[in-house]
C-alpha cells in the first residue's frame, strides 16, 4: 500500500485525546530527568526509549476502530484488535531505528556539533525505520 | 521546579507532535513506525545537553540502545497478546510494560551496569 497523509483523521481526534498524549508526554520527559538527576545518565537513558505514549495510541486506533465499525451497525472488536498490532507492528519496526539513532547520539555528541548530531540522528532513525518497514512489505511470503 | 515545568512542556509539544503525525499517516503499520519516534529522546537530550553537557548526554545516549532493545521486545508482547491471546488494546499495551522493565533492566544488569 502506497504511503500517504490523510488530514481527515485529526478532525476525529478529541480534545482531550491530545490532552492524554501532552500530559504523558511531558511526565515521561520529566521524570527522565528526575530519574537521571537521582540515578545517574545510565539509568536515566534507559527511559528516552520508554514506550510513553504508545498505551495511548494504540487504545485509541483501536476505538476509532470500533467506532467506525458500530456505525456501520458491525462489531469491531476484532478490527480494532488488528489495527492495533498493525500499530505495534510499525512500532517494533520503529524500534530499530530509536537504537541507530541512540547509537549516533552515542558516538558522535562527544566529537560533532550538537546540532549536527541532532539533525544526523533524526535522519538516520527516519531511513533505518521506512528502509525496514519498506523491505518488511516486499518481504517474499 | 523550573526547570522540571519546562521539561514538562517541550516533552510534551514534541511527544504530541510526532503523535499526530503518526495519525495522519497511513497505512497503519507505516504510521505505527512514529509510535517508537525519539520524541522523548529529542525532548530530553537537548536540555541535558543546556544542563549537564555532551559527555553526560552522550551516556544516556549508551543506555537507550538498552532501551530500544526493550522496546522492541514490549512491542513484541504487546502483538503477541492482542493477536493470539486477543486482549484488548488497552491491557495488552498496559500489561507489556512488563517486558521493557525486564529487557531495559536486565540489559543493564548484564551490559551497562
Amino acid at each position: 500500500m502506497r504511503v500517504h497523509f490523510d488530514f481527515s483523521a485529526i478532525r476525529k481526534i478529541r480534545w482531550y485525546e491530545y490532552a492524554v498524549r501532552f500530559l504523558f508526554g511531558g511526565a515521561i520527559t520529566a521524570a527522565t530527568g528526575l530519574v537521571a538527576a537521582h540515578f545517574g545518565p545510565v539509568v536515566g537513558g534507559l527511559f528516552l526509549a520508554f514506550p510513553a505514549i504508545f498505551p495511548a495510541s494504540v487504545t485509541l486506533v483501536a476505538k476509532h476502530e470500533l467506532e467506525k465499525k458500530q456505525k456501520v451497525g458491525k462489531d469491531g472488536t476484532t478490527r480494532g484488535k488488528k489495527a492495533a498490532a498493525l500499530d505495534a507492528r510499525g512500532a517494533a519496526m520503529g524500534t530499530f531505528g530509536l537504537g541507530f539513532f541512540a547509537i549516533v547520539i552515542w558516538k558522535l555528541l562527544p566529537v560533532w556539533n550538537s546540532m549536527a548530531v541532532f539533525s544526523f540522528a533524526i535522519l538516520t532513525w527516519l531511513i533505518v525505520a521506512i528502509l525496514i518497514w519498506y523491505a518488511e512489505q516486499h518481504r517474499p511470503v | 521546579m523550573g526547570p522540571l515545568i519546562f521539561r514538562f512542556v517541550v516533552g510534551g509539544i514534541i511527544v504530541s507532535a510526532f503523535s499526530i503525525l503518526g495519525d495522519v499517516l497511513k497505512p497503519r503499520s507505516f504510521a505505527g513506525l512514529f509510535s517508537a519516534a525519539p520524541s522523548v529522546g529529542l525532548a530530553t537530550l537537548g536540555l541535558t545537553i543546556v544542563t549537564e553537557g555532551k559527555l553526560y548526554a552522550a551516556r544516556e545516549g549508551r543506555s537507550m540502545i538498552a532501551g530500544a532493545v526493550a522496546f522492541f521486545l514490549y512491542a513484541c508482547l504487546c502483538i503477541h497478546l492482542l493477536v493470539r491471546n486477543r486482549w484488548g488494546a488497552m491491557a495488552a499495551s498496559v500489561f507489556s510494560f512488563s517486558a521493557w522493565f525486564v529487557g531495559a533492566f536486565g540489559l543493564w544488569f548484564l551490559v551497562l551496569k
